[in-house]
């Protein structure tokens, strides 16, 4: 233990000292970062860029050698992948056949049926070719089996055998099948898929050449048809090959033919990203834009919360780029797919560090210097993150024995990207964060001064320097309040809706980049042929495309005299799909007149060499993958084609007709198969655009549902409602802090033991005995019991409320503004003679107790007490001696009645355990049994009994009737019973804001009786600790386990609740008749009253429960252990808890639905309870820092009382009040 | 299965003055079911990708098929078996009174997803050397799960059962020759699955709990305005 404490303090130390240091030269260290960023990504640019495409490398044919597996001499010739043997050479056989001369007398089908009809003889060539001892068979490649997912392609493509693919693969490669063909464009069109396609299609395949190109179709203007033959040879050799090409340019010998056959283009293949691996890869980037979204949502109270959180961003990323690039420094070359482990990783580091860094640095005071702040919130987490870090580290190290190199690799990878990411954090992220912060410092200054300006010069500002004097106090009643100079700060509800718009419009933003980015990467990378595809679709849309006029276009002028064809070629889109007989027909009756055109030319251009090129990429590993063979990371060897020309005869032609051929419908058939084409392209348009506007329909439901807070919605006033009482709201960069300002009530001499209040009075009680009433709207003292010694002072004049200018929590450098009524007040620095000159004109303000010391005998305030009084007071009373000014003037007090009889004061010798306040009458139950009613305005004693001799402990007041508990477990109702002589009400004051309790208004003329109505002797069997009344219930807490409920008119016992395994200490009851109470074990139990059951019970602290509080959806309780606890009320399910300070853990209060308020050191916290997060703490003056809180009390307007020993605060919360209202 | 359904269905039920709440809980239960059902069936489809794509480098040309590859009956178990757990959960939190201690964030459970998707990933794509080592690493992935995202005993006493439910059912679903694994090594089934499905019931638990968060401040806003 020792060692982890000295452990924990060094390094918080260190981390103090570092957030000093970015905080105090912040360029500097954001240069340096950037520069160390730069440095370690440096390695990344000898990376390749991620990308699928293929990579071609050209050698000669002539001296071509398998390359060997050692690394070549000359690296910058020869890539890395050109090593071992390619996986198959391809050479291609491009055939270009034409019907030449063209005669009139042919029909279209002739452009091509008698051409492809030769690829027969040519194959049989191509087989059947022997040079010396080889052929064909031993020297290509040799495939199996398709793979048992392309049943519907066995018939075209071979199997067991060579892998030789030419257009006579759709009639397997028979010519007798051919000849009996009725349609051949059938037969190759029944391949091809329907709508879109991603991958090379079957015609491409057989093909080999680009489907536009083949010129198999009606519409051949050139009336020349190109297909290859493609054969795959597993080894190279060079003769055969030659003597191939010898052999086939012999027999088709093809004229200015000049294509260059030297060179042999090898293609690497890199590993392919299908969409089908898309999917689960985007996924993850979307649960990672999620949890980034969700992560920098929290980051709050800071000038620009985007900056912050794209600084955040940069952190993690930047982390990670370094890793990649130390990694590579350092000769680990990345072998994982980088794209695929990357969200994971930015999920294993994370961004909560850089969260809870903000967090922490935010909620530390605002009144100290920006540095300071930035050291402060930074070694508060010190521990815990260095112990997150310590755990993630041993986590990693734990998977990197897993020995699975894929996972090793990736625990490298994450142990340098933590280190980094601490780095960053430490350097880059913390500089941006006191950048931030001093920016909006400096921003609330700069709003500050112009309204500081507009001021009026009576008012003090909170930048007034300390050399203008204050202006006099109007009265010595009146208490100077803080002109609310950041009341600018709080958002006007456009702002707010700006703000909204601005927040959805950014999550939209994100989403749009990311889509935007996701098809770049699609686009660069196509991994799917997208461009090739688009290329495909723009071509064959485009009018002006390659080839040239739009059929109907192009056919309309070779055909002129034909007028239902032209009619139906112009017209093409109306027209259903016309039967084929009667466009045989009006074909056939057209033929005659057809004009002789130019019989077709077969040239050879440069663009003839490298065919293949204007294929898919994904051409051959298509054709290779159905043979379930990759070319993933390998490459192929392309060899120069063997350029075929053969030139047919018209008769040829004639005779290779098949008789259905005549029959043939062309133009419109064609034209309705685009057609077609074209519809399922908008078909498929149609429905991506549906399915867009789905998944947008969806997810806007879906945020609709998760984020259900209908901010920003015109007609649900509740939902803003709620959001608007909070006094930092989620769009309000900062608190408006002038709205809080604390009140200190100072005069007791002692630490205060009772506080009690009705909304508009509060009543305090000291050790002392003393009893003070204070208006709860300005923090006067009205009156103090006993004021038996105070005759000569005026009860205003004895005590002092200070209001603490709420302005003070704001100051940068909090020493920068002085506080000018500083050193009025406390009475511990009373010793400095320098009274500010400024009072001379005006009732000095000594607080009371001087007055008591000074005007009063020690022997007469303090009779025989308990308490030893007289050695504190002697002292006290000796040190103020010494004090030169005491001059007092005296002033009358103001409410004095007249008829009071001075020996009308209560019992001096007990002290007040328990006090209540309803009206203007307070009660007292004191450690004697005796219980008190005082006159809260006039601090008479109206009534009191002695009924009881057991002290009271706990007091309830509640319309007329006082219930006391005592010590002995038994439990006293009273009954208050006014008569009043003159039979008038007197109003008590002004009336306040908050509204009026009912409780009766006695004046002093009425006579007033307490009767003891009704005694329950034995209630409990042991002392009664807690008593609360509510809703005409009285419910009483004992040690002796168990909690009783009683009717406040009859005082009948209804229910005791069994329950809790310890006393009772803490019990909540309010008018909705909810029953919650706690006790010793730590248990909380909730209570329906109108049943007596027991509604949930959970576990929650460790110790004493030590008050309780319900709202309307939870509760909240406090412990020794120093936590507050949030519950669910319906479900008991503990939503959060909040660690306090030690000792203040009972001081809590609900102000509204969704604030709390606990107490602290010297200050009081704000959370918002929906969330747990901590929304301002404000800071009750430097005399009450050291003292925790002790005790909290609500009030109904809206003020929250705290005590701090010997002090009250008294901390007014108005935009709640203003809500409520 | 048939005891979790009366389980969460009857949650809502309240006595005294709760009575009230009735109607809007169930509704809201309805909602949290209904999206639970859709994030399980979306991650069944997605994960159940990953694992067909194992022995696969190049897809035949029907991509988007393939996205459907699974039977038509495996996503809606999914989403059915999510809907339950998700409910189960906060349900079972409640009875027990031993509510879910770490801080609960959206941010957290969606770095739970990624965690689990990360998890099927790795048993999906890495080469492990036996398949002792793949299931001991998944295990200790998905207890390192539990560990980091939900803490709580109730929880992973629920998820162990669960999973040995679900793979006593995967078992008995292969016995019964409605599907079949391509290289059993555990009975019938991979020795993976029982991590996997427990780390994915701590995930749909934790977005169960999640959600049940949003209900009550659903509710309570109801309450507000009425």
């Amino acid at each position: 233990m020792m060692v982890r404490e000295r452990l924990r303090q060094n390094i918080s130390a260190a981390f103090y000292r570092h957030g000093l240091l970015c905080a105090s030269y912040p360029v500097p260290i954001i240069l340096f970062t950037s520069a160390s960023i730069l440095t370690c990504c440096y390695p990344l640019l000898k990376l390749p860029l991620p990308g699928t495409g293929p990579v071609e490398f050209t050698t000669g044919v002539r001296d071509y050698s398998i390359p060997s597996h050692e690394s070549p001499g000359d690296l910058s010739e020869r890539p890395d992948w050109y090593q071992g043997p390619p996986v198959a050479y391809i050479q291609q056989v491009l055939v270009k056949a034409a019907v030449s001369p063209w005669d009139n007398s042919l029909v279209p089908v002739d452009v091509f049926r008698s051409p492809l009809g030769r690829v027969f003889s040519v194959l049989e060539e191509i087989r059947n070719h022997v040079y010396t001892d080889r052929s064909l068979e031993a020297l290509c490649l040799q495939v199996t089996d398709l793979l048992p997912g392309l049943r519907r392609m066995q018939a075209v493509l071979p199997e067991h055998g060579c892998l030789l693919v030419s257009p006579g693969n759709y009639w397997q490669n028979r010519r007798d099948l051919f000849d009996a063909d009725p349609d051949l464009l059938k037969t190759v069109h029944q391949h091809e898929p329907k709508g879109l396609h991603t991958s090379a299609t079957l015609k491409d395949l057989l093909f080999g050449v680009p489907g536009k190109q083949t010129g198999v179709s009606l519409y051949n203007k050139k009336r020349v048809v190109t297909y290859t033959i493609t054969i795959a040879l597993s080894s190279y050799d060079a003769r055969f090959v030659a003597s191939l090409r010898a052999r086939l340019k012999q027999l088709h010998p093809s004229a200015n033919c000049t294509l260059r056959e030297d060179h042999m283009v090898h293609v690497h293949f890199k590993e392919e990203i299908g969409i089908a691996e898309l999917i689960p890869l985007v996924t993850t980037y979307i649960i990672l834009f999620a949890y980034i979204y969700f992560s920098t949502r929290k980051i709050d109270m800071v000038k620009s919360k985007w900056g912050l959180a794209l600084a955040a961003v940069v952190t993690v990323l930047s982390s990670l780029l370094m890793s990649v690039g130390l990694c590579t420094l350092f000769g680990l070359t990345p072998t994982l797919n980088g794209g695929e482990i990357f969200p994971y990783l930015v999920v294993v580091i994370g961004l909560e560090n850089v969260l809870v860094l903000t967090k922490s640095v935010v909620s530390t005071p605002v009144d100290l210097e920006v540095k300071l702040r930035i050291a402060q919130g930074l070694s508060n987490e010190s521990w815990s993150i260095m112990k997150n870090m310590a755990t993630e580290l041993c986590i990693i190290l734990i998977g990197y024995f897993t020995f699975v190199p894929a996972i090793q690799e990736f625990c490298l990878f994450a142990v340098v990207g933590l280190v980094s990411d601490f780095f960053l954090q430490m350097f880059f992220f913390t500089t941006v964060l006191s950048i931030d912060i001093r920016r909006m410092e400096l921003a609330d200054l700069n709003r500050r001064l112009p309204a500081e300006a507009g001021m009026p010069p009576p008012k003090p500002g909170p930048l007034r320097p300390r050399e203008t004097p204050p202006p006099p106090r109007p009265s010595p009643h009146t208490i100077t309040l803080q002109a609310p100079a950041f009341r600018n700060l709080r958002l006007p509800k456009r702002l707010r809706v700006v703000y909204f718009l601005a927040r959805t419009r950014l999550a939209q933003r994100i989403i749009m980049v990311g889509t935007v980015i996701w098809i770049g990467i699609l686009v660069y990378t196509d991994p799917a042929g997208l461009r090739t595809l688009l290329a495909a679709q723009v071509s064959e849309q485009s009018p002006l495309g390659e080839a040239g006029l739009p059929p109907h276009l192009g056919v309309a002028p070779v055909f002129p005299g034909r007028d239902p064809t032209s009619t139906l070629s112009v017209l093409p889109a109306p027209e259903p799909t016309p039967l084929p007989e009667n466009q045989s027909q009006g074909h056939r009756a057209a033929r005659p007149e057809v004009v002789p055109v130019s019989s077709p030319q077969i040239t050879w251009g440069p663009e003839d060499e490298e065919l293949w090129r204007r294929l898919s990429f994904r051409h051959w590993p298509a054709l290779f993958s159905y043979y379930n063979i990759t070319l993933a990371k390998r490459y192929i060897s392309i060899l120069p084609v063997i350029p075929v020309t053969l030139h047919l005869s018209p008769q040829e032609a004639i005779d290779t007709r098949h008789p259905q051929d005549t029959h043939h419908a062309p133009p419109p058939s064609i034209k309705t198969s685009d057609l077609q084409a074209d519809l399922t392209l908008y078909k498929v348009a149609a429905l991506g655009l549906f399915a867009g506007v789905v998944l947008v329909l969806l997810l806007f439901c879906l945020y609709r549902v998760l984020c259900p807070r209908n901010y920003g919605q015109n007609g649900v006033p509740h939902g803003r409602r709620r959001r608007g009482d909070l006094p930092c709201d989620e769009y309000g960069y900062s608190p408006p802090i002038s709205e809080i300002s604390p009140l200190l009530l100072r005069g007791h001499s002692m630490d205060i033991e009772c506080l009690a209040s009705d909304g508009m009075l509060l009543a305090s009680c000291c050790l002392a005995r003393q009893i003070r009433v204070w208006d709860a709207q300005t923090g006067d003292c009205l009156t103090v019991i006993p004021n038996n010694g105070l005759r000569r002072s005026s009860s205003s004049g004895a005590c002092e409320a200070e209001s603490l200018l709420g302005a003070d929590f704001r100051e940068p450098g909090g020493g920068a503004v002085g506080r000018p009524d500083v050193d009025i007040f406390p009475i511990r620095r009373r010793t400095t003679p320098a009274r500010p000159a400024l009072f001379g004109d005006q009732p000095d303000l000594t607080p009371l107790i001087d007055t008591n010391f000074g005007s009063l005998p020690p022997s007469q305030t303090l009779s025989s007490s308990g308490f030893d009084f007289g050695g504190l007071v002697e002292k006290a009373y000796q040190e103020h001696e010494t004090s030169p000014t005491l001059a007092f003037p005296p002033s009358p007090p103001p409410v004095l009645p007249p008829e009071l009889p001075p020996q009308n004061n209560g019992d001096w010798d007990s002290s007040v355990w328990a006090m209540e306040l309803r009206g203007n009458l307070i009660a007292t139950g004191r450690s004697s049994g005796k219980l008190e009613l005082w006159d809260a305005v006039e601090g008479s004693l109206r009534c009191s009994n002695e009924d009881g001799v057991s002290g009271i402990t706990a007091l309830a007041f509640l319309n007329n009737r006082i219930v006391a508990a005592r010590l002995n477990g038994s439990l006293d109702f009273f009954t208050v019973e006014i008569t009043k002589p003159l039979g008038l009400l007197q109003y008590r004051g002004p009336p306040g804001r908050g509204s009026l309790p009912p409780s009766p208004c006695y004046s002093s003329e009425d006579v007033i009786s307490c009767q003891l109505t009704r005694s329950v002797q034995c209630a409990h069997q042991k002392q009664i600790t807690v008593l609360k009344a509510a809703a005409g219930r009285v419910v009483t807490g004992s040690q002796d386990h168990t909690v009783r409920v009683y009717r406040l008119e009859d005082s009948c016992c209804l229910f005791t609740l069994q329950g809790h395994s310890g006393g009772i200490t803490a019990i909540y009851i309010d008018q909705t008749m909810v029953l919650a109470s706690g006790g010793q074990d730590g248990t909380i139990c909730v209570w329906d009253v109108l049943t007596g059951s027991r509604v949930s019970h959970v576990y929650g602290h460790r110790g004493d429960v030590t008050s309780l509080v319900c709202t309307t959806s939870c509760i909240i309780s406090s412990g020794l252990d120093d936590l507050i606890c949030i519950w669910d009320r319906s479900t008991g399910i503990k939503l959060y808890s909040i660690q306090q300070e030690v000792g203040c853990g009972a001081s809590l209060g609900v102000i509204s639905e969704s604030l709390l308020v606990t107490g602290g050191q010297g200050c009081v916290s704000f959370w918002d309870l929906n969330y747990g997060d901590l929304l301002q703490t404000v800071y009750l003056g430097q005399s009450s820092e050291g003292q925790s809180v002790r005790q909290l009390l609500v009030l109904d307007n809206a003020a929250i009382v705290c005590d701090f020993g010997n002090e009250l605060s008294l901390v007014y919360v108005p935009s709640v009040l203003e809500k409520l209202d | 299965m048939s005891a979790d359904v009366l389980l969460s269905g009857g949650a809502p039920m309240r006595r005294g003055p709760y009575i009230s709440r009735i109607t809007n809980r169930t509704m809201n239960l309805l909602i949290r079911a209904a999206m639970l059902f859709m994030v399980g069936v979306f991650l069944a489809l997605v994960l159940n990708l990953l694992q067909v794509q194992r022995n696969v480098t190049l897809f035949p040309p029907d991509v988007i098929s393939s996205i459907f590859s699974s039977a038509w009956w495996v996503p809606p178990c999914c989403g059915t078996a999510a809907a339950l757990i998700g409910l189960l959960y906060p349900c079972m939190d409640r009875r027990l009174g031993e509510p879910h201690k770490l801080k609960r964030e959206w941010s957290n459970v969606m770095r739970c997803v990624a965690v689990f998707v990360g998890i099927n990933h790795a048993s999906a794509k890495v080469d492990f050397a036996n398949n002792v080592q793949l299931s001991l690493t998944l295990a200790a992935l998905s207890v390192g799960l539990w560990w980091t995202f939900d803490r709580s005993r109730s929880g992973f006493g629920l998820g162990v059962i669960i999973a040995i439910l679900a793979t006593l059912a995967t078992q008995l679903l292969v016995y019964n020759g409605v599907f079949q694994y391509t290289s059993p090594d555990f009975l019938y089934i991979r020795s993976w699955l029982p991590c996997i499905f427990f780390a994915g019931v701590i995930t749909v638990g934790n977005i169960g709990r999640q959600l049940a968060l949003y209900e009550y401040k659903v509710s309570q806003e109801k309450t507000h305005q009425d």
